[in-house]
């Protein structure tokens, strides 16, 4: 049985259709790669996944179990979303950031206690950002910080990590970094399932790439086979040829840098989103 | 470790601040008399005292006292409820009034001075619309789908309007001889009409705003992060959040009650805390309560003793609001960006 379990899902923001039918499956140790283009639907179907918006029609099991039926508590134990990178308001030290993530095992008037505070050490040495702990979070780099709300889904207990573009926003190294680490955590039984816009990532880490467009799945499968020239051209509109290099990875080259207008979407999915990326931090 | 030190010290430092208040007034009392005063009144103790016994217990428990724990009860209360709401907000710019609750209360406040002699009445009416003004700018916000923090602020936005003009048409309304000047005075905020009862009956609602709102201070640092995450580490944002509201609705709109129209303090002093003691509300929430007490006391005392006459709270604490807010914001805004 599929870990989890997306069925048909169809999901459109006041008029405008984001999800058409659309399901996938997550088996447990996987890593799963979404690729599409800007508001293909990546982001809706991550955020169905992990409950925070119910779709229109289809269902969201987890271990068999539909998730609109899982108290939100207990979801939280079981599948942790890591956002994009952002700026909090507040500079909260980095090791109470983490310690969000105890939230889902506390009740309702809660001190964290003991192992609270261990856990989110340990989380920390696992990460090897121990270091930052008291470093504020509005102070500490990009690649840190992903790594910030990564220790906090650690903390948090879960096993399914949903990662809406976890590398976006980093600098060339820090997405390698964090491959590396998504790679180690997969070893260890972690299941990830996260969208891209580099079809290299899903390349170099994933088990399986789903291929999303106009809120369609167009590809499903391992990624060797999934990626190539003309899948991405139907994604990106672009000519890519994908290369195996020295027998080791795999990598994409454009055959040339041309202007087209741009294609597909206009990240409809975020302007109308119940609380868009913009919502959280900063000051409005 | 230093949380604690900084707290121990702020809490010395409003022990002291109010038995300097004892002492300062305009009928001279000295510090032995008070001291005598309360081990008599407290320990039953044999004491002498130099000056009369029922004249001294007037001026301390009838006088002075009341108004020194309603400038407690204001400070910490607007402190703790601008700090929640910044945290809820996700904007350090947020102040108490954010949802209406102050232009509803005064409101109420107006209303019940013109159409009854009740002090209660007026102190009852006062609550009461400072609640319904934020359960409309709540009700807005239901309204309508999408981005409930920022549907929270129009609604507040518009509620805020709506008391501010009917409280207008109060003042238009009234007498021009008695009741205008009355509610005027009232909006400039002050602490002269306090007394024992009122401190009686405004005792729970802000004892218990306070320790509630400060043991579910752990779901302010989760809120502050947008709904999405909090809701993914299981956070029933809406449930909360409404709680919250309820509890900081209900802590301002006791200040209303109290002391009129007090602005700023519930901006800049969760400022000040965040400076101190750093952005964790489990500490920040305890600290702001701490040193808006402290302000509050001293700007009181400032403002009965200064001039001959008294100044309304109110505008000494918007004469320092606005300067100090105008510095902090050069100086912290290194912490928001």
């Amino acid at each position: 049985m599929a870990l989890v379990e997306a069925k048909n899902i169809t999901f459109a923001y006041s008029d405008k259709p984001v999800l058409n039918n659309v399901s996938v499956e997550i088996h447990d140790g996987e890593v799963v790669t979404l690729l599409g283009p800007n508001g293909s639907g990546k982001s809706t179907l991550l955020k169905s996944i992990i409950g925070l918006i119910r779709p229109k029609e289809g269902t969201v099991c987890l271990n068999g179990k539909n998730i609109a039926s899982i108290p939100q508590r207990q979801l939280a134990r079981q599948i942790a979303y890591v956002p994009q990178i952002h700026k909090s308001a507040f500079p909260y030290n980095v090791f109470d950031v983490i310690l969000m993530g105890r939230m889902p095992h506390k009740t309702f008037f809660f001190r964290y206690s003991r192992e609270d505070i261990h856990i989110a050490r340990t989380v920390m040495e696992r990460l090897s950002i121990a270091h930052l702990s008291r470093r504020p979070y509005t102070q500490i780099s990009g690649g840190e910080r992903q790594l910030t709300l990564i220790a906090r889904a650690l903390a948090q207990g879960a096993r399914i990590f949903v990662m809406d573009e976890p590398a976006s926003g980093l600098d060339y190294g820090n997405q390698l970094t964090l491959l590396g680490h998504i790679t180690a955590l997969s070893k260890e039984g972690y299941t990830f399932i996260k969208s891209t816009h580099s079809p290299e990532h899903a390349l170099w880490i994933a088990d399986r790439a789903v291929m999303i467009l106009s809120g369609k799945i167009i590809a499903d499968g391992c990624c060797d086979d999934v990626v190539n020239s003309e899948t991405l051209f139907r994604l990106y509109n672009t000519k890519v040829n994908v290369v195996k290099l020295n027998g080791s990875l795999r990598v994409c080259i454009p055959e040339a840098i041309h202007c087209n207008g741009a294609h597909e979407g206009t990240g409809s999915g975020q302007l109308g989103s119940a609380s868009g990326k913009a919502a959280s931090g900063g000051i409005w | 470790m230093r949380t604690g030190l900084v707290i121990t010290s702020l809490f010395s430092a409003l022990v002291l601040a109010v038995v300097v208040s004892l002492v300062l007034g305009k009928y001279p009392v000295g510090i032995r008399d008070i001291c005598s005063f309360f081990l008599w009144k407290i320990f039953n103790a044999r004491v002498t005292f130099t000056i009369d016994r029922q004249l001294l217990e007037n001026i301390l428990l009838s006088i002075r006292l009341p108004r020194i724990i309603a400038a407690v009860f204001v400070g910490a209360s607007l402190s703790i409820s601008g700090a929640s709401f910044q945290a809820m907000f996700i904007n350090p710019l947020v102040s108490p009034g954010i949802l209406g609750v102050l232009a509803g209360a005064s409101f109420g406040a107006a209303l019940a001075m013109i159409l009854s002699k009740s002090w209660f009445v007026v102190q009852a009416s006062c609550f009461i619309f400072g609640f319904l003004a934020v359960m409309a700018a709540v009700g807005v916000a239901r309204l309508y789908k999408g981005n409930t923090v920022l549907l929270l602020i129009l609604g507040g936005v518009i509620s805020g309007a709506l008391f501010t003009s009917l409280l207008s048409i109060v003042k238009y309304l009234a007498d021009p001889y008695n009741q205008l000047p009355a509610i005027v005075y009232w909006l400039m905020g002050g602490l002269t009409l306090v007394d024992g009862s009122t401190i009686r009956t405004t005792a729970i609602p802000v004892l218990a705003g306070i320790v509630l709102i400060m043991s579910l201070s752990g779901y302010l640092n989760v809120l502050s992060m947008g709904d999405e995450e909090a809701r993914t580490m299981g956070v029933p944002v809406e449930k909360i959040r409404l709680i919250l509201i309820v509890l900081a609705t209900m802590l301002s709109a006791v200040t209303v009650v109290l002391a009129g129209m007090v602005g700023w303090v519930g901006l800049i002093i969760p400022h000040i805390a965040r400076m101190i003691v750093g952005p964790d509300n489990r500490v920040l929430i305890p600290v702001s309560a701490l040193i808006g007490a402290l302000y509050l006391v001293a700007v009181d005392d400032v403002s009965r003793l200064l001039f001959a006459t008294e100044i309304p709270l109110g505008i000494i604490t918007s004469l320092v609001g606005i300067p100090f807010f105008a510095i902090v914001l050069k100086r912290a805004n290194r912490g928001w960006s």
